[in-house]
């Protein structure tokens, strides 16, 4: 009797400390942000802008009507992937940033693919586009995996570098023995034709890219928090070596996390070639890998928080351009915000278990 | 002035935003931003004070906004993704935009198409002449200049001026665009002695600043004493050239001032003559102009102002080239013309003036310059 009562005790704490983990998880990120925006407010206000202007064009631009939802959403569905492509290495403790190098030749793999299969069923081509880009993304970004692993190269370097070896092949296929001889003063691979296009979202102005993404996060998710394999990957991430003294396999654990991060970024780069440009070119090369790192870190490596955070670099992205329009603001300015506020929300991670209100009472 | 009813604009749109709900706002915006007046979006690939093609760009929206009527909104950086779909949707949408100048080479296919199809009652004047007849929608419309005509006269100023007889020429990509500037520069600098050579180096993207300094340190180390360039922004090439003390040719945009001592002309865009036609016929009703072409004559591209490094009998072997094409009968690309691995391109007798579209395919280095496609 007593000692079903404890129990019942210990659950209902154990309840409310999720909650409090929750709530603290919230509270904080939201918090570094609101300080991001009245930081931003002030320096806006010192070169003679008004502040609350600044925000109403912000909100104007990223959230306010049905196209600027759009506008964001649109921005932010690259940086959904490639952002994975940080997060599930990181669950194994890997700092990958080489996203980019994915993307370029997830894209580019897309394109051959769809060149390649040109006449068979378009249905077919899509999958074997999205499936070529995201095998290409995932042995690449696997590829600094297994230097780390095997050879003990740091993979935050290597990744890096891969980018340009990548981007490098991909400018020597686009601009050699891929291009399309017709492509002269814009060297780009041969079409994969309009019917192979994946196009956007029924109804809406956003390509399906966005659609993979949320999937993507959330299916990572679940693989991460709630299967043995996701439990293993933590394992490995918060000590190697207790992992390998428990017996779990470490090697392919790690390779499989950087398989899994290339994928969606490799499927970012698919999906540019496949549902935007129709080919492969130098246009691919725009940096989604790099912004991903940003938007992975302020998500904490968390693959569902990944999606609010990429509608909000998204938001601010696109509220960007009205800065710009409206009020002959510089491009630099919303870099500014965004610089303030992934250093609030970073250094706001100390804070983590020391607000008093998250605390759990020690009893 | 055009600034400061654009500043008033944003004042009432601020007034009623609190006045009307969230989503009335947008619609009132696009309104409220100049309702009689014609609104012209520029979008720029890169920063608009780059010395180069954006800068070019940004100086025709800047003549643009001195005409009565008529106001501009601009933004920089977009890149070549569906960023710039929705850049233009937003000026659009947003800022009731009808005319846009979408500006760098790569937001044409598939993004301006595509916009197009969308808002079929908004113009797209687009930078690079890929509108083709039948093919492309008629509220799209490409202009471009003759821009080798220029360095065609950058070359003889920098063939008089030379006195390694080593040019230095540093291309972003081996493009058929950039190949007729590259063979058009060395012909012109052949016509002063054609012993002159120009090394070309390739850097393969559009802004490399880092690999820019490196080939022009490279080109003066291997004794080039004049040098030139076509990436999208020149800065770092014409600095380094004047650091090290030789001479430059620039190109886009005017960057004397980054090389007061070897800064000689340069080839140079003058964007407002299509710029203003495009905003007269739009303000007019007419239809646009789909195709709009010219060289120095039809005022689309100008000459920089010489250099104090310019030689007297430099500039007079230049200004009589000039004014032959002010007049519109020279020829650049004319026979007999051989490449630079000694196949002929242009047999004796035969000329390609300037409209001929097969100068648009040029996949070849002409004699004299060293390097490959």
């Amino acid at each position: 009797m007593s000692s079903a009562r404890s129990e019942l005790a210990t659950r209902a704490a154990d309840r409310s400390g999720q909650w409090r983990h929750a709530a603290e998880a919230l509270v904080i990120p939201v918090g570094a942000l609101a300080a991001a925006m009245i930081v931003f407010g002030i320096f806006m206000a010192a070169l003679g802008q008004n502040p609350l202007e600044i925000y109403s064009l912000i909100y104007k631009g990223a959230f306010a009507s049905a196209f600027s939802w759009q506008n964001t959403l649109s921005r932010a569905a690259p940086l959904i992937l490639t952002a994975l492509c940080v997060a599930l290495p990181a669950q194994a403790g890997l700092m990958v940033i080489g996203g980019e190098g994915a993307v370029v030749l997830g894209g580019l793999a897309a394109a051959i693919v769809g060149h390649l299969l040109g006449g068979a069923a378009p249905a077919g081509v899509k999958v074997a586009m999205t499936f070529g880009g995201m095998l290409v993304g995932g042995l690449w970004i696997a590829l600094a995996g297994a230097l780390r692993q095997y050879r003990g190269v740091n993979e935050t370097i290597s990744s890096l570098l891969l980018t340009y070896v990548a981007v490098a092949l991909f400018n020597h296929f686009v601009e050699g023995p891929l291009r399309d001889p017709s492509s002269l003063n814009k060297p780009s691979t041969a079409s994969i034709g309009g019917a192979n296009m994946i196009g956007n979202l029924p109804g809406l102005d956003v390509h399906w890219g966005l659609a993979f993404g949320v999937v993507f996060c959330l299916a990572m998710y679940v693989l991460v928090r709630y299967t043995t394999y996701g439990f293993s990957l933590r394992i490995v991430g918060g000590n190697p070596r207790a992992a390998r003294l428990a017996g779990l396999p470490v090697g392919a654990l790690v390779l499989t996390a950087c398989l899994l991060g290339g994928a969606a970024a490799g499927l970012a780069g698919a999906v540019e070639v496949a549902a935007v440009h129709g080919t492969a070119n130098a246009s691919l090369i725009a940096g989604y890998g790099y912004a991903g790192i940003v938007v992975a870190f302020i998500a904490r490596q968390n693959p569902i928080a990944i999606v609010p955070v990429a509608v909000l670099v998204g938001g601010l992205s696109a509220s960007g351009g009205m800065l710009q329009r409206r009020l002959d603001l510089p491009d630099a300015t919303v870099l500014v915000l965004q610089g303030i506020a992934f250093m609030l929300i970073l250094g706001s991670e100390a804070l983590y278990g020391r607000l008093k209100p998250f605390r759990a009472e020690t009893a | 002035m055009s600034e400061r009813v654009g500043r008033l604009d944003r004042r009432e749109l601020l007034l009623g935003l609190a006045g009307a709900g969230a989503l009335g706002v947008l619609g009132a915006a696009g309104r409220a931003f100049g309702a009689d007046k014609l609104i012209v979006g520029v979008i720029y690939v890169g920063p608009r004070d780059d010395y180069g093609y954006n800068q070019a760009q940004a100086q025709a929206a800047a003549a643009l906004k001195k005409m009565p009527g008529v106001s501009v909104v601009e933004q920089e950086k977009v890149p070549e993704t569906t960023d710039v779909q929705k850049t233009m949707g937003s000026m659009i949408e947003q800022d009731g935009a009808t005319l846009l100048f979408p500006t760098s080479f790569g937001y044409f296919d598939p993004h301006i198409l595509r916009m197009a199809e969308k808002y079929p009652k908004v113009r797209f004047a687009h930078c690079g002449g890929l509108w083709t007849e039948g093919k492309h929608p008629k509220n799209v419309g490409s202009y471009f200049g003759y821009i080798d005509e220029c360095e065609y006269l950058s070359g003889i100023v920098a063939g008089h001026t030379t006195k390694t007889k080593k040019l230095g020429f540093i291309a972003a990509k081996p493009i058929p665009q950039v190949l007729r500037n590259i063979n058009a520069f060395t012909m012109g600098a052949r016509t002063a002695d054609p012993k002159i050579t120009t090394q070309l180096i390739v850097t393969g993207d559009w802004s490399l600043p880092v690999k820019e300094a490196e080939a022009a340190n490279s080109l003066i180390d291997q004794g080039a004493d004049v040098i030139t360039c076509h990436v999208d922004s020149p800065k770092v090439v014409v600095e380094t050239a004047e650091r090290r003390g030789i001479y430059v040719c620039g190109y886009h945009a005017d960057q004397s001032a980054l090389a007061p001592k070897g800064y000689l002309t340069g080839a140079e865009w003058s964007w407002t003559t299509p710029y203003t036609t495009h905003v007269k016929d739009a303000m007019a009703g007419k239809p646009m102009t789909n195709f709009m072409r010219g060289g120095l004559k039809d005022g689309f591209v100008k000459t920089g102002a010489y250099g104090r490094a310019v030689a007297d009998h430099a500039k007079k072997s230049a200004d009589v080239v000039k004014a032959q094409m002010m007049k519109g009968d020279f020829v650049i690309f004319k026979g007999p013309l051989k490449d630079n691995t000694g196949a002929t391109i242009v047999a004796a007798g035969a000329a390609h003036k300037q409209t001929d579209v097969v100068l648009e395919q040029m996949n070849y280095l002409v004699e004299g310059v060293i390097g490959k496609v």
